[in-house]
């Protein structure tokens, strides 16, 4: 039982790792499938972690910080629309132009507000998420083996990591059952013909970044009024590359997306609790190794040793109306 | 189509984007409720004021050629290298295990092996990725932004484990042999009756800088394999239809690439640390590619901007003191709006420009 109990405990905070991951990861879901390649994610995560930390510290709303943050994150994907979209710059320079902007603004801006190195005061009531206990968890917790599952593992969450595992199904029909979705994924594959067709490209790619921005600002959201209770300097510590992993590893697919961003986060569950992991006394895995894994992954991944990633045709490319 | 005359094209536009960037971070200055020109001046004093601050100055400098170099050189052939951060990581192994293997006994015999030692693992470092999107058609951005992330875990592991100084608490290798010690600038200087710091930790690396400046000129304008990398860069179909193998261009380019972002390690490694720690880089890696930027990918060019970015690393640091209210971060911000204007931005400032020179070329004519 103790063995359970422990699995279900590592099973737990993978989840609670992996929404981050799998928010930010839909959110370049979107903008890639637009064909606007997105490494910007980790920045407009971190501004939005910053800004809905601040606002829910002054206001004691966290909701109020979770707009804040979005608006934030909002306001980053524009920057990268308005470069890589409206002046067809080059959307890899764009991308690290956004991340550094937040690495210095985050800091700059919360020294000079709460003087205390880039970090914000930590939050009380009313100001983060509190888990929540989905109905007969209590009762369930008697049952011996399906019952602890249910009210350890499914119940007992912040409200957003419902959210997040709510937007894949979501994420799944808004881009193969809806018109907007087949245009949105069209525009990354072949411009010029959505283009022919009358729809304006522009158009599309700016709506695929705008849902980007507002994902990247909830997933930066609960880093800092979930996962934690404030915003601390470089909070996101390289998530948003480990979610453009997770996309690469999922193949540009939103369910697969969901699978790798549960394996990121088990694996950086496994590296928090069980730094080296000693294999029946032969060797030891060193947690530098469970860190790289997602790396490694998706680098064979990519090198189609193990399946191959193909992304969307005219990613990275901006279009260029002929005229 | 030259719309622009040469000057305008290497001179203007850039001169015209840092000139934005600098407007929108004193905008963050005035934000905050802080004086733009008060930061300007204590950050230009803290960086040319004194012989420190300027030691400082070209010790940054130092590392930002190098790794400006670095992304250059594939921006030549094409390829963007995120990844001078792990290559730069992981050349400071190559750096360390060849100091610690002998008792050197003078810096001119230690250097030019630590060079080859260094230079070798940076170099391979990049030609993995470049390996991989040569013969299996991986992203190189994607890929070397994941080997940033596999160096500094392995750069942590080996620190932590086999090249872990078993005497100290902290993750470091033990210190090099006091043979291995690069000439400071105090220690250069002094025998000629010039007075400098003996705090600041610019070193002999500086020259070896900008010898490779050099050498990069005349690699790619002045040799064949540097027209192939540029060929491959402008044209790469007409390349390979000119017999150039895309296979030979994109791995000897990342390289050399690699090679050079490796020989910031010579300069904070060796000249500066005298002992391999984990989180050397700093963001140098990233730097750089603000760096070639800005320089438009030309040696000279790039120089200058390291001059500029490195004033920008110390001025920072100095504001400390001066100017506790802003934090040293804000120098991240002007980084990262001089990359937005001068690299993504850039049409935003080039395509009014251009129209303005025609049709002052068609009022001429």
């Amino acid at each position: 039982m103790d063995f359970v109990l422990q699995v279900l405990l590592t099973f737990d905070m993978s989840i609670r790792l992996s929404v981050a991951l799998l928010l930010a990861c839909l959110a370049g879901l979107f903008s890639e499938r637009a064909g606007v390649v997105d490494i910007g994610l980790e920045g407009k995560m971190l501004i939005a972690a910053f800004f809905a930390a601040v606002v829910s510290f002054e206001t004691g709303n966290v909701w109020l910080g979770v707009l804040a943050g979005c608006a934030a994150s909002l306001t980053f994907s524009m920057i990268h629309a308005v470069a890589s979209i409206t002046y067809q710059g080059n959307q890899l320079i764009s991308g690290v132009a956004v991340n550094f902007l937040a690495s210095g603004l985050t800091v700059v801006m919360g020294n000079a507000w709460y003087k205390k190195g880039g970090q914000t005061p930590t939050l009380t009531e009313g100001g983060r998420f509190y888990d929540i206990t989905l109905p007969f968890a209590d009762f369930f917790q008697s049952i011996p083996l399906p019952g602890p599952i249910y009210s350890e593992l499914i119940s007992g969450h912040k409200s957003i990591v419902y959210l997040a595992y709510l937007a894949v199904p979501l994420a799944w029909w808004v881009l193969y059952r809806t018109r907007f979705g087949l245009r949105l994924r069209a525009v990354g594959e072949n411009p010029a013909s959505v283009d022919t067709a009358g729809i304006s490209v522009v158009r599309m790619r700016y709506s695929a970044l705008i849902i980007a921005g507002i994902l990247c600002g909830i997933a930066g959201a609960y880093l800092s009024t979930a996962q934690a209770a404030g915003f601390g300097k470089e909070m996101t510590a390289g998530r948003g590359f480990i979610a453009l992993a997770a996309l690469i590893f999922a193949k540009w697919r939103p369910f697969q997306a969901m699978g790798a961003c549960l394996l990121f986060g088990f694996l950086e569950a496994i590296s928090n609790l069980y730094p080296n992991i000693d294999v029946f006394g032969l060797f030891t895995i060193p947690v530098q190794f469970t860190q790289a894994m997602p790396f490694i992954m998706t680098v064979v991944i990519l090198a189609g040793f193990v399946g191959k990633a193909i992304p969307p045709r005219a990613v990275g490319e901006p279009y260029v109306k002929e005229r | 189509m030259n719309a622009m005359p040469r000057w305008a094209d290497i001179i203007l536009v850039p001169f015209i984007n840092l000139i934005l960037a600098f407007f929108v971070a004193g905008l963050v200055v005035l934000a905050i409720g802080e004086n733009p020109f008060d930061m300007i001046y204590f950050m230009v004093k803290g960086a040319l004021g004194s012989t420190s601050g300027i030691g400082f100055t070209l010790y940054y400098a130092t590392n930002y050629i190098f790794t400006g170099l670095a992304v250059a050189v594939a921006f030549h052939a094409r390829l963007f290298n995120i990844g001078g951060e792990g290559q730069a990581g992981i050349a400071g192994i190559g750096v360390a295990i060849v100091l610690l293997a002998f008792d050197w006994p003078h810096w001119t015999i230690a250097m030019p092996f630590a060079i080859i030692g260094g230079a070798a693992f940076g170099a391979l470092w990049a030609a993995i990725p470049g390996y991989l999107q040569a013969k299996r058609g991986s992203h190189i951005v994607v890929t070397t932004i994941m080997f940033n992330f596999i160096g500094a875990a392995l750069l942590g592991y080996l620190l932590n484990g086999i090249l872990k100084n078993p005497d100290l608490q902290n993750a470091e290798s033990r210190a090099f042999p006091t043979g291995a010690h690069l000439p400071t600038f105090h220690e250069m200087l002094a025998p000629l009756g010039i007075e400098f710091s003996k705090s600041a930790p610019a070193n002999v690396s500086f020259i070896f800088a900008l010898i490779c400046a050099v050498a990069v000129y005349f690699l790619l304008w002045r040799t064949r394999l540097g027209y192939e990398i540029r060929s491959f860069g402008h044209n790469e179909r007409a390349a390979t239809y000119a017999g150039i193998s895309s296979v030979k261009v994109i791995i000897v380019a990342m390289l050399i690439s690699g090679g050079l972002a490796g020989m910031l390690a010579i300069n904070v490694v060796m000249g500066e640390q005298e002992r391999l720690i984990a989180s050397f880089v700093e963001g140098a890696g990233f730097v750089g590619i603000a760096v070639a930027l800005m320089g438009r990918s030309h040696p000279f060019g790039i120089v200058l901007a390291a001059l500029l970015f490195g004033m920008l690393n110390q001025g920072g640091f100095e504001l400390l003191w001066e100017m506790p209210a802003i934090s040293k971060e804000m120098v991240l911000v002007i980084q990262a709006l001089s990359i937005l204007f001068t690299g993504a931005l850039d049409n935003m400032v080039r395509v009014p420009l251009e129209r303005m020179f025609l049709r002052m070329k068609k009022g001429a004519a």
